[in-house]
């Protein structure tokens, strides 16, 4: 499995509140959170986000409540994958268990901008930075981990075993 | 090499001898928890899974709490699909308005949450059942779903923080100072995957809802978890509120422990974070003039008797400033009629405060006291993040209730000292 796409870059503790307001909960449809994703903290997120493009953000992504309903709202805008220094760990759960694909890796985090296109080969952790033609080794994910998110979350998992 | 408390608690769990920090095991559950928002998630996604039931119908609890009584039409579709699903599998604890309250003010108090346990629930600060010696953890919808079908979750085994409580705190410093004075330490993610254990000999100079608070916080600084030492008056917590057996575990001498950390409690002042992050604290005597427009006294951290006593004290005989709205939310329908024969209510609507039924309401900026562009509201709930009690250009100062109480009188950041208190 790979990704691909231009880069929305945000800082430190980006947490669940701006990634979707909770003002936004009394639904739980992805189509509908998804057109609130980020609105807090980069109001042009929406607008601007392609199918396929990746987040890639500093320390403790994702962290605050436990709404499934942001990495949900991640998935449901298009977003391919989530590069961090590190993630929340209610966050790190509920993206493994949705499907949404997470890489821990502090250097990709430093070394990717804003607007670079981007490249995630998830089987090996890999990370190239076709902007900048540099590459970064992400955390891959252990075995366990691995099926879950090829299974495209738990729940499918728990049905295939 | 020796277990935490944590290490186990998950061991006996999983059925083995031995768990080390990193490992990735299978617990059996005690509870599962979830509320209006989380729950509907998990129940489409229970739908989707190849089961008929659920795995335990005693140990579900499903209590619809933060926008409740219902805030708007879509939030009352959710909780209509939270109360047939209830009602279709028979769930023993389902809390209905009326005998709701705040989520984990409720179910220790209703005696569903006991010393080893282990709990998920679909809420972050499922965390507080660690004042009771439980590893309980916040998680998502899909593990709420996954955990009502199975009765089991993944956990990957923390490593721990140790957290040893010395001395007595001063007069008007309580629990939710401790656990701000921590997580300004250690910051937002000081404990990220880890486990916080509290131990020392200051523990028993806490109270059960001094423990609650503090515990309840954990996940502020990123933690899976805070624990406590089973004491004396956890056990007598226990039994005045449950039948249920309870376990003690306790750390192996040997334990490893991937830091240490003493807080003599005695030093401690009362503390308020800042925003737009629980980390950004700063002791009373650090405060210059704040001029704010609320006061929110409540929620999940801060909403328990003590909490409501130490408010009553301040606000007693006095009134909440010109121009200030004062909001009180007992967080269940118990304490809330306990403070009513205390004649707290009394006091806090004298004082020119509003008291609400039980309801997360502006905590998440869900309904019941939402802030302007500009405002600024001493709030005792847990989190001060961008927008989180309104408008994002709104701010919350997280305190205790012993500062919120003083703020309302003086209509700026204050402590009860300033009142002569
Ligand atoms: S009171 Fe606030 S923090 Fe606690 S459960 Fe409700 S919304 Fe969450």
């Amino acid at each position: 499995m790979r990704a691909f796409g231009k880069v929305f870059k945000y800082g430190d503790n980006i947490d669940t509140d701006v990634i979707i307001p909770a003002r936004y909960l009394n639904s739980s449809d992805p189509a509908e959170l998804a057109t609130h994703c980020m609105e807090d903290i980069d109001a042009d997120f929406v607008k601007n986000v392609k199918k396929g493009d990746i987040i890639v953000a500093d320390k403790n992504f994702g962290c605050g409540s436990s709404r499934e309903h942001a990495p949900i709202a991640i998935k449901a805008s298009g977003i391919s994958c989530v590069i961090a220094e590190t993630f929340a760990r209610i966050f790190y759960r509920n993206a493994i268990n949705i499907g949404l694909p997470i890489i821990e890796c502090p250097e990709a985090a430093k070394g990717i901008e804003a607007g670079d296109e981007v490249e995630v080969d998830f089987d090996s952790g890999m990370i190239y930075n076709r902007t900048k033609g540099t590459q970064f080794q992400g955390q891959a994910f252990p075995e366990f981990m691995q099926k879950i998110i090829k299974a495209e979350g738990l729940i499918n998992y728990i049905n295939e075993k | 090499m020796g277990m935490t408390m944590t290490q186990k608690i998950l061991a006996a769990h999983a059925g083995l001898h031995e768990v080390k920090a990193g490992q990735l095991i299978e617990a059996d559950l005690d509870l599962v928890l979830g509320n209006d928002i989380t729950s509907p998630v998990a129940i489409h996604e229970m739908e989707k899974m190849k089961v008929t039931g659920v795995f335990d119908k005693d140990k579900i609890a499903l209590v619809p709490d933060h926008f409740v009584p219902n805030k708007d039409i879509k939030s009352a579709e959710h909780c209509k699909c939270v109360r047939e699903f209830a009602s279709a599998h028979d769930i023993t604890n389902y809390f209905e308005v009326g005998e709701m309250g705040i989520e984990h003010a409720l179910l220790p108090e209703k005696g569903l949450v006991v010393a080893g346990d282990v709990v998920i629930g679909a809420d972050s600060h499922t965390c507080t059942y660690g004042a009771l010696g439980a590893f309980s953890t916040g998680v998502g919808s899909t593990d709420m779903a996954a955990g009502m079908a199975t009765g089991k979750a993944w956990f990957k085994v923390p490593a721990a923080i140790k957290f040893n409580l010395t001395g007595k705190l001063p007069k008007w410093v309580s629990g939710k100072d401790v656990i701000l004075h921590i997580i300004g330490m250690i910051g937002v993610d000081g404990a990220l995957y880890k486990s916080m254990e509290f131990t020392g000999d200051g523990i028993a100079n806490l109270t059960m809802d001094d423990r609650f608070t503090i515990a309840n916080m954990a996940i502020e600084a990123g933690a899976k978890n805070g624990i406590f030492p089973v004491d004396d008056l956890a056990v007598s917590y226990m039994k005045e509120h449950s039948k249920r057996e309870f376990k003690i575990y306790e750390a192996d001498e040997d334990a490893e422990y991937e830091q240490e950390i003493v807080i003599d409690l005695s030093t401690l002042k009362s503390t308020v974070a800042f925003p737009h992050l629980p980390e950004n604290t700063k002791t009373m005597d650090e405060i210059d003039e704040v001029v704010i427009d609320q006061v929110v006294i409540g929620s999940c951290t801060n909403g328990r008797l003590d909490d409501l006593r130490i408010a009553a004290k301040v606000l007693e005989g006095r009134k909440v400033a010109k121009g200030i709205r004062c909001i009180i939310l007992p967080a269940t329908q118990k304490i809330y009629l306990q403070a009513i024969d205390e004649g707290l209510i009394q006091i806090f609507i004298k004082a020119g405060a509003v008291v609400s039924t039980p309801t997360c309401g502006p905590c998440l900026g869900g309904y019941m006291g939402i802030l302007a562009k500009g405002e600024r509201c001493v709030s005792t709930t847990n989190r001060n993040f961008v927008g989180r009690m309104g408008h994002v250009e709104s701010e919350v100062y997280l305190a205790s209730p012993a500062v919120a109480a003083a703020s309302a009188v003086t209509g700026k950041i204050s402590s009860p000292a300033e009142l002569g208190l």
